[in-house]
């Protein structure tokens, strides 16, 4: 069977989504003599075909450092990964390829703007401002910088259906905020911020934003320029690439005003011992040799989900999450958390008093894998008072056979615990 | 229960009706406020928290035992089962205890007891429903937690004990 991409190279437009599935080779097995519904996207994705074989034919035939020399694979492979680079700028909209930096994910992708950007910048009595559906990794980055610099951290209110208190993050920008950073869809409730009046405000009060994109970037267009935030942060293997790469989406004025943030082979034009100076961007943000198959299997992720097309991918999702929320609603004793107006991809419930661990090794055993515990949103769980949630989440490969599949196995946990 | 699922068995080998029992209705919960040692048990990948608290009298015995927290059905059932198995044990012997639910649930001894034959010749009675886990790598912390929290508690450590 051919994969969904020869299908398009050969012209045929008139593929269902539904064949992308065939696309993953980790779908089509068993678990405990189930077939695999895999509905912990959230927390990782699988990988098409491509990416796999992108990846080992570059290992196989194309490796060498980046940017380095003067050979024939060395060439081949700074070709390919700046050639990734140049995909990834397209896809998400960038003004130029220099604004995309290679990180080796949105932990390192924010951590490098709160040491980069924000130390500098901060004094005491200065606020970052961020909101309570957020990642850890959206939280503690800015805590430490916070405690470097005597800043304050703030943290905007939600409701909940787990929409963010707009007005109140509106009303709590003011002289003191420095910077913003915020969630494009909430990793533990599904939640799509409303990122067009936060960044419209935060512009007119001359605030930077950045955006934590991870769950958001697999799932919608995304369109830095249209949204105007000054960074934009997003992993690799939520959107079908490997692990160990993300990105860094900085304004490039922005970003040439920062110092680096690691210093090493890479990222400088001359060293000297009575100075150095530092190459231009991006280079300058990618210290030492980075992650070259990451990023080159991260490009090959992007030319897939372009191939099918990301409103196709959204549309497809927005219908099955619907399907998922009506058949989890019919489950008696359900308990949905997140039910916000705009939700993308996922959804986190509780059943009955089952603990979410339960839920998982329960459903395991049926070859449904869903994501259990906190999430790494701790706040988020202590708002709900819930030590934790189960969580199905979805991308273009599920189907409604998937969905069945949770919602029997959940009926299944009811009568184990009954 | 009927066996409405092929893997209902197994799982059932997990879930025996004992942990579902304890867990459902845990023993000795709750808070003891004049505790001799107390100390609190974490398992940061799920969030399961528990409190044990123990009175220790003058001859080293433990003569009450009660926890609080939260946790999924096999944490909250081991530590049921726990309070239930070392009120009336002297401190010596409920360490020996835990080193012999560590040994045999994760089969990996990561606390080298002071006598090793006291630990193998322990008969677990019924902690031995919790030897479902060992087929459940990911679960074994859930089932050892409260244990790691004893120990923690009766060699009067001062930091929450973690299965990490």
């Amino acid at each position: 069977m051919a994969g969904l991409s020869e299908r398009l190279q050969a012209g045929e437009q008139a593929f269902s989504i539904e064949d992308c599935r065939k696309d993953f080779p980790a779908l089509s097995q068993e678990i405990n003599g189930h077939p695999l519904a895999w509905l912990d996207s959230g927390a990782s994705s699988q990988v098409p075909a491509t990416v796999i074989d992108t990846i080992a034919e570059y290992q196989r035939h194309d490796h060498a450092n980046v940017h380095r020399g003067v050979h024939t694979l060395s060439h081949r492979a700074t070709e390919a990964y700046e050639g990734a680079r140049d995909s990834i700028a397209g896809f998400v909209n960038a003004r130029s390829r220099r604004e995309v930096l290679f990180t080796s994910g949105t932990t390192a992708a924010i951590n490098l703007v709160a040491q980069s950007f924000c130390r500098p910048r901060l004094r005491e009595g200065d606020q970052i401002l961020v909101t309570h559906l957020e990642h850890h990794s959206n939280i503690v980055p800015w805590q430490l910088v916070c405690d470097q610099t005597g800043a304050d951290l703030v943290a905007c209110p939600i409701r909940a259906s787990g929409e963010l208190e707009l007005e109140r993050m509106l009303e709590l920008m003011d002289g003191s905020t420095k910077m913003i950073a915020v969630a494009h869809v909430s990793n533990a409730l599904g939640t799509v911020l409303p990122l067009t009046e936060i960044i419209a405000e935060a512009q007119r009060r001359n605030i930077p934003v950045l955006v934590d994109g991870a769950q958001a970037v697999p799932h919608m267009q995304v369109d830095v320029q249209a949204l105007g935030c000054d960074f934009y942060a997003f992993s690799g293997h939520k959107m079908f690439g490997p692990t160990g790469i993300g990105v860094l989406y900085g304004k490039e004025a922005v970003l040439d005003a920062m110092p680096p943030w690691q210093g090493g082979g890479d990222m400088i034009l001359e060293v000297r011992f009575d100075g150095t100076t530092y190459n231009e961007l991006p280079y300058k943000f990618e210290a030492g040799t980075p992650n070259i198959s990451g990023a080159i299997g991260l490009g090959a992720a992007v030319e897939y989900l372009r191939s099918v097309g990301m409103d196709r991918v959204r549309h497809h999702e927005q219908q099955l999450l619907e399907y998922m929320v009506d058949r989890l609603s019919g489950i008696e004793g359900m308990r949905l958390i997140g039910t916000a107006g705009n939700k993308a991809s996922l959804q986190s419930f509780m059943l009955d008093d089952i603990h979410p661990h339960d839920l998982g090794t329960i459903l395991d055993s049926q070859g449904v894998a869903i994501r259990t515990g906190h999430h790494c949103a701790m706040p988020v769980m202590e708002y709900y008072g819930v030590p934790g949630t189960a969580r199905a989440s979805l991308a273009l490969y599920n189907n409604r056979a998937d969905v069945d599949r949770l919602a029997d196995a959940l009926v299944k946990a009811k009568e184990m615990f009954a | 229960m009927s066996t409405t699922f092929p893997e209902a068995d197994d799982l059932r080998e997990l879930y025996r009706e004992l942990i579902i029992d304890h867990a459902k209705s845990p023993r000795h919960f709750g808070r003891i406020e004049e505790a001799t040692h107390c100390a609190e048990g974490i398992n940061p990948l799920c969030g399961d928290k528990l409190k044990l608290y123990f009175t220790v009298d003058e001859q080293d015995r433990i003569c009450d035992a009660r926890f609080e927290g939260s946790g999924c059905a096999i944490s909250v059932a081991s530590a049921s089962l726990l309070t239930e198995t070392v009120i009336g044990l002297e401190t010596e012997r409920a360490l020996n205890f835990f080193a012999a639910m560590v040994n045999r649930l994760s089969g990996r001894p990561d606390e080298q007891p002071q006598n090793s034959e006291q630990v193998d010749e322990i008969d677990l009675g019924k902690l031995r429903a919790l030897e479902g886990v060992k087929d459940y790598p990911s679960r074994v912390k859930c089932a050892t937690l409260a244990w790691h929290a004893l120990n923690s508690a009766l060699r009067q450590n001062h930091k929450p004990a973690t299965t990490e």
